[in-house]
């Protein structure tokens, strides 16, 4: 029988490593990426989870809605990405000062 | 145990392995990759939580146009590894720290604080794809359409800020070329009739009417 603690402790992992994954690969933007991709990920394995242990439908349609935002981020996270590298020829965090912050 | 609490053990170490890997792993293609594995991974615990209908448009969307995206944006940049790989090792203690006491905490409360009746398995006549989408166009319509109008902002904002204007280019710009007027290519010229016996001696060139800018000499 798979309880509800099975679903959340995954997920709680899943999100634990995709945060160790931000802290490892601070230079690479697009690794960065993926790790909010991870985490989004988890917190949808959590709606999926209530959402059946609760025998209630708004939790998958909130995963729906997540999906649907968590798309439109990667596709203008990219372009973004490809005109920085267009413009500053690099994608390494470290570099990217223009604005002093 | 049974069959289905294997399947979840087989498919979340899966997913926490490819995790793991995605973090760790020098190559961001061989990243984008362990993300893909994470992914079908995840589809397959969605499965067993009897939410198809989003397990397979996780599988769709995500493997098959969100990461084919993130696959082609990391293949087109021609990046410097090397750069991007230092301090790896430097704040490798401190996300395995954090990482570490995240973890711990979340599954403290989860494991102590937080418990559910496994509620009854569906029956072979339930459908889930038709009970979302009875919510889904009736309940939540109206975010269903702001959800639409997102993807609209994304797809204009992703194609406006990746188009540039190539010098070289040679595409005529359809506007110009509606705006072009009579008045713009054609000069009316009045001058006396040429003499029709010596068509070499009469310097002016071309005929009376509709002369093209002279430049066609």
């Amino acid at each position: 029988m798979i309880t509800l603690e099975h679903y959340l402790v995954l997920a709680a992992l899943l999100f634990s490593i995709s945060v160790a994954g931000i802290f490892l690969n601070r230079k690479n933007v697009i690794v960065l990426l993926m790790c909010i991709e991870l985490m989004l990920l988890a917190v949808n394995i959590n709606f999926i989870a209530f959402s059946f242990f609760l025998q209630d439908l708004a939790g998958q349609v909130f995963v729906f809605f997540i999906l649907t935002v968590a798309a439109a981020e990667a596709a203008i996270g990219l372009a973004i990405l490809v005109l920085l590298f267009r413009n500053r020829g690099t994608i390494n965090v470290q570099d990217l000062d223009a604005m002093k912050g | 145990m049974t069959f289905e609490l294997l399947l979840f053990y087989l498919f979340g170490a899966i997913l926490l392995g490819g995790a793991l890997a995605m973090i760790s792993v020098r190559n961001p293609v061989h990243a984008a990759l362990f993300l893909v594995l994470c992914f079908f991974a995840a589809a397959a615990i969605w499965l067993l939580a009897e939410a198809e209908f989003l397990g397979i448009v996780l599988v769709l969307v995500y493997v098959g146009a969100v990461m084919v995206l993130f696959l082609f944006v990391v293949m087109m940049l021609d990046i410097n590894l090397a750069k991007l790989r230092e301090g790896f090792t430097e704040y490798l203690p401190v996300g395995i720290v954090v990482a570490v006491a995240m973890a711990t905490v979340l599954v403290a409360v989860i494991t102590r604080y937080i418990t559910m009746d496994v509620p009854e398995r569906a029956g072979p006549e339930y459908a889930n794809t038709e009970a979302l989408g009875a919510i889904l166009y009736t309940e939540y319509v109206y975010p269903f359409e702001i959800a639409a109008v997102i993807l609209l902002v994304a797809i204009i904002a992703a194609i406006s800020l990746t188009m540039r204007k190539r010098p070289d280019n040679k595409s005529i710009d359809p506007g110009q070329q509606m705006a072009v007027s009579r008045e713009g290519r054609v000069r009316m010229v009045s001058m006396a009739s040429e003499k029709k016996k010596s068509p070499r001696r009469g310097a002016q060139g071309g005929g009376a009417d509709g002369q093209q800018d002279d430049q066609s000499k």
